[in-house]
């Protein structure tokens, strides 16, 4: 868990990050949007001490963090960035165990956990274990680098941007990937992001900043039917509103009983995405695969905001 | 193939140095001998060898010492008084700095070590604060955030990082302690700069042809050799 209490940050006469305070329960993960210089990254920055807080704290677990010294505290937070910044002379393997090495694990428990990790995102140990970072692509670079950020079980997980460099293919796959990790590991997680579709996609709850200040922090859907500012309307678009909402909930959770004429659909499958499906195909209603199905009707209902 | 030619041409003049005295003797005048032979040529160029060896080592641990310093935050303001000392050292030529010191420290062995060092240092120095500095934002951000200590840092990412190019520095400073160290002989230092004087005072160019190539010879196969272990190292 992180309490931030009171957190702020001056550069000059610049308020980075004015008296922002917000707490975050374990397991969590919070997306952090705002837009470009309202201090995202530099509020990510103070919770492991890259930046140090001009006033005010952070608790980890209770623990105040400024009381540790920054290099032990560092190696309980993972963090991952854009430019992935991995040791371009150490093997995969050996960057993702810089962590672990730190920590003075034994070399056996490190080598599993490599390949642990390699498995879990997707790329065979056997394959990539002793390949140079420079023999990656961007994509498996960028994996290996929040692979890193996780080696050694932090408590915390915190991404700059992680995706930012990827395509549109790539960056959903690296999405869902860290979504699956993420649950799995009950991993805490900031995540700063410039992309509204992966705040809402990714975050249990969406933290809004704007000139330094927190003006909102609420679930996807909060944040898109009630903004709390015209900056946090702005921000999430109002012309998307209506199908950033669907995008929110599955299909099977606006099913009803009955029947609908044509293919059926996977309920797994968005809310949005089944609106698309009805629209494309002129239909009023969809049934879904296993029984049930959907009406354009309900559909429009819950793109109101209509729960 | 240089390689070879130039290998098999130096242990020909270090060990055989008689089987030179044909091509040699149509430069002596007078009947003068064509090989130098006062002293053993292979004795010679390993004393050259250690004491270029000798200066080279101290130019790069004092080199790369200060550029550590100066591209710590702490250090960052000795950076110009840094580079201006390793400037000197380098303008200064050796020649001087043998006559200075000749008084200080008496003749032979140590006044030519001091000129090589001083000499020596400048290319190690620049190179390795410009690897230091290059190293990329975001390397040098992971490693903070993973957890290094600064010590960490510099021993485990920065410095192996730095290493193609501080040995670049080196093999420079090697060649050109290698050459210089001749003049050692001077100050009667033991190097193959005695070949080359014992020439000049007896006006005999096969010697000063002599100790010249054997000079030249040993500098190309010392570059291409660190040359192959910073091609090694950037692998
Ligand atoms: N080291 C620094 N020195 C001076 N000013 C800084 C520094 N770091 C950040 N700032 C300033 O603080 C403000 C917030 O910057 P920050 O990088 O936190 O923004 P951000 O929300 O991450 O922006 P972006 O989305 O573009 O990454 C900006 O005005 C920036 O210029
Ligand atoms: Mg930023």
């Amino acid at each position: 868990m992180i309490e931030i209490r009171n957190l702020s940050r001056r550069f000059g006469t610049v308020m980075a990050v004015d008296d922002v305070s917000l707490t975050i329960a374990k397991g969590e993960m919070v997306a952090l949007v705002g837009t470009s210089g309202s201090g995202k990254t530099t509020l990510l920055r103070m919770l492991n001490r890259l930046v140090e807080p001009s006033s005010g704290t952070v608790l980890l677990n209770g623990q105040d963090t400024a009381a540790l010294p920054a290099h032990l505290l560092r190696r309980r937070i993972g963090y991952a960035i854009q430019g992935h910044g991995l040791f371009p002379h150490y093997t995969v393997a050996r960057n993702i165990a810089a962590v672990p090495e730190l920590l003075g694990w034994p070399a056996a428990q490190i080598r599993e956990r490599v390949d642990e990790l390699l498995t879990l995102f997707g790329m065979p140990p056997a394959d990539f274990r002793n390949r140079r970072p420079a023999a990656l692509s961007g994509g498996q670079q960028q994996r290996v680098g929040v692979a890193r950020a996780l080696a050694a079980r932090p408590e915390v997980l915190l991404m700059d941007e992680p995706f930012g460099a990827l395509d549109p293919v790539t960056r959903a796959q690296a999405q869902a990937d860290l979504r699956r990790i993420q649950r799995q590991l009950g991993t805490t997680t900031v995540l700063v992001t410039h992309d509204m579709e992966e705040a809402l996609a990714l975050g249990d709850r969406i933290a809004v900043m704007d000139r330094g200040r927190l003006v909102q922090c609420a679930s996807p859907a909060a944040i898109l039917t009630r903004p709390a500012t015209e900056f946090v309307a702005r921000l999430t678009g109002q012309s998307d509103r209506p199908f950033r909402l669907l995008g929110l909930v599955p299909v099977a959770d606006l099913a009803e009983p009955g029947a609908a004429s044509g293919t059926p659909v996977d309920p797994a499958l968005s809310a949005r995405e089944a609106l698309a499906e009805c629209l494309w195909s002129g239909r009023e209603a969809l049934p879904l695969t296993g029984g049930g199905r959907v009406t354009l009707h309900r559909l429009a209902e819950r793109a109101r905001g209509a729960e | 193939m240089i390689r070879l030619v130039a290998g098999a041409a130096l242990l020909v003049m270090l060990l055989r140095p008689e089987w030179m005295a044909p091509l040699l003797s149509p430069l002596t005048r007078n009947g003068a001998p064509a090989i130098y032979a006062q002293s053993s040529l292979l004795d010679l160029a390993l004393s050259h060898l250690a004491l270029v060896a000798a200066a080279t080592l101290a130019s790069t641990l004092v080199a790369v010492a200060l550029a550590v310093l100066v591209t710590r935050r702490a250090g960052a303001e000795f950076r110009p008084l840094a580079r201006t000392v390793t400037q000197v050292g380098q303008t200064l030529p050796p020649v001087a700095v043998l006559a200075l010191a000749v008084p200080m420290l008496g003749f032979g062995t140590w006044p030519t070590l001091l000129a090589l060092f001083l000499y020596g240092m400048l290319p190690i120095f620049e190179n390795a604060v410009t690897a230091l500095s290059g190293l990329p934002p975001p390397v040098a951000e992971a490693a903070r955030a993973m957890g290094y200590t600064p010590r960490q840092r510099l021993l485990r990412i920065e410095l192996p990082l730095a290493l193609p190019v501080i040995l670049a520095g080196v093999r420079l400073s090697a060649v050109i302690a290698l050459s210089t160290a001749a003049i050692g002989s001077t100050v009667a230092a033991r190097t193959l700069g005695e070949v080359i004087i014992a020439g000049l005072v007896s006006n005999n160019p096969a010697f000063v042809v002599q100790g010249g190539l054997l000079v030249g010879l040993i500098a190309i196969l010392l570059s291409d050799a660190l040359t192959v272990l910073e091609r090694r190292l950037r692998a």
